[in-house]
């Protein structure tokens, strides 16, 4: 099987979520973003990699310069995964339902 | 059936935590049994048309469930599950994952932790599920375990586009 960055795993770092945040208001270049962290330019740089690696981000040339904007689509995804693990354990409570019914009967 | 009993479910992405509160109209004996015997898992755990197999199942601290979905064509996708902590009738744990059919887990798992208790007649299981990764949730959806989720999915998008076509 490929391996791949766990989406989840880009999203639990706190550095990593501000970045998010910081850049969902405007699309921002890795100088801009690495200015507003107390951590070196290369510990943000590999932030900014992981969050693209997982298309969490997207880089955009604009002139010389490379801005980073949110990803909203990847970030509805996640929403959209999360939403289809509920709706299968709620069938299958459903189903534990309906099998607890049946059990109580037979009891009776 | 209409049922107003409690579906609580949370997600801390954060953390990679899940929280699940389900109440079930039943004391609590059995319904620790539906969640502890083979023989009764097996009867809800798999999303139908899926059915679900258990190989083993040894119930205690140390031991394992060795068990299968069943696709409606035959096809066997198997997980096994390692008990780490049993409190009767209030509180198990175990690690959870994937696995080949010669019984060899895919790690990383996932990490359950359930409890267990009743007001009258009624009992709340409690679920916190630590470490799910959205690799392994997407592995269940691509199971085929909400393909008539997928449908209704598929239906609202063509009915999105023609509404968007008429206006």
């Amino acid at each position: 099987m490929e391996t791949r960055r766990d989406v989840f795993q880009a999203i639990a770092d706190p550095t990593r979520r501000a970045i998010l945040l910081l850049i969902a208001a405007h699309s921002m270049t890795p100088n801009a973003i690495a200015e507003e962290f107390h951590t070196s330019r290369q510990a943000v740089s590999r932030h900014i990699q992981i969050l693209t690696e997982c298309e969490l981000v997207k880089p955009e040339q604009k002139g010389r310069e490379i801005y980073y904007h949110i990803n909203i689509n990847k970030m509805k995804e996640i929403d959209k995964w999360i939403e289809q693990f509920k709706k299968i354990l709620e069938t299958q409570f459903n189903q534990l339902d309906k099998v607890l019914s049946t059990i109580k009967k037979q009891k009776k | 059936m209409i049922n107003n009993l409690l579906f609580d479910f949370t997600v801390d992405k954060a953390t990679k935590t899940v929280f699940i509160t389900r109440e079930f109209d039943a004391d609590l004996s059995l319904v620790w049994d539906a969640f502890t015997r083979a023989e009764i898992l097996d009867q809800w755990v798999a999303p139908k048309p899926w059915t679900s197999k258990t190989k083993f199942m040894d119930f205690k601290v140390g031991g394992r469930r060795f068990y299968a979905m069943v696709s409606p064509e035959g096809q066997e996708r198997w997980a096994i599950q390692k008990y780490t902590s049993i409190s009767p009738k209030t509180n198990f744990k175990y690690q959870n994952a994937f696995a080949d059919k010669d019984e060899n887990p895919e790690l990383p798992g996932s990490d359950w932790d359930l409890t267990f208790s009743e007001q009258n007649g009624t009992t709340t299981v409690s679920i916190t599920i630590y470490n799910e990764s959205l690799a392994r949730m997407e592995k269940l959806i691509e199971m085929g375990f909400t393909e008539g989720f997928k449908m209704s999915m598929n239906n609202l998008e063509n009915l999105l586009a023609t509404l968007s076509e008429r206006a």
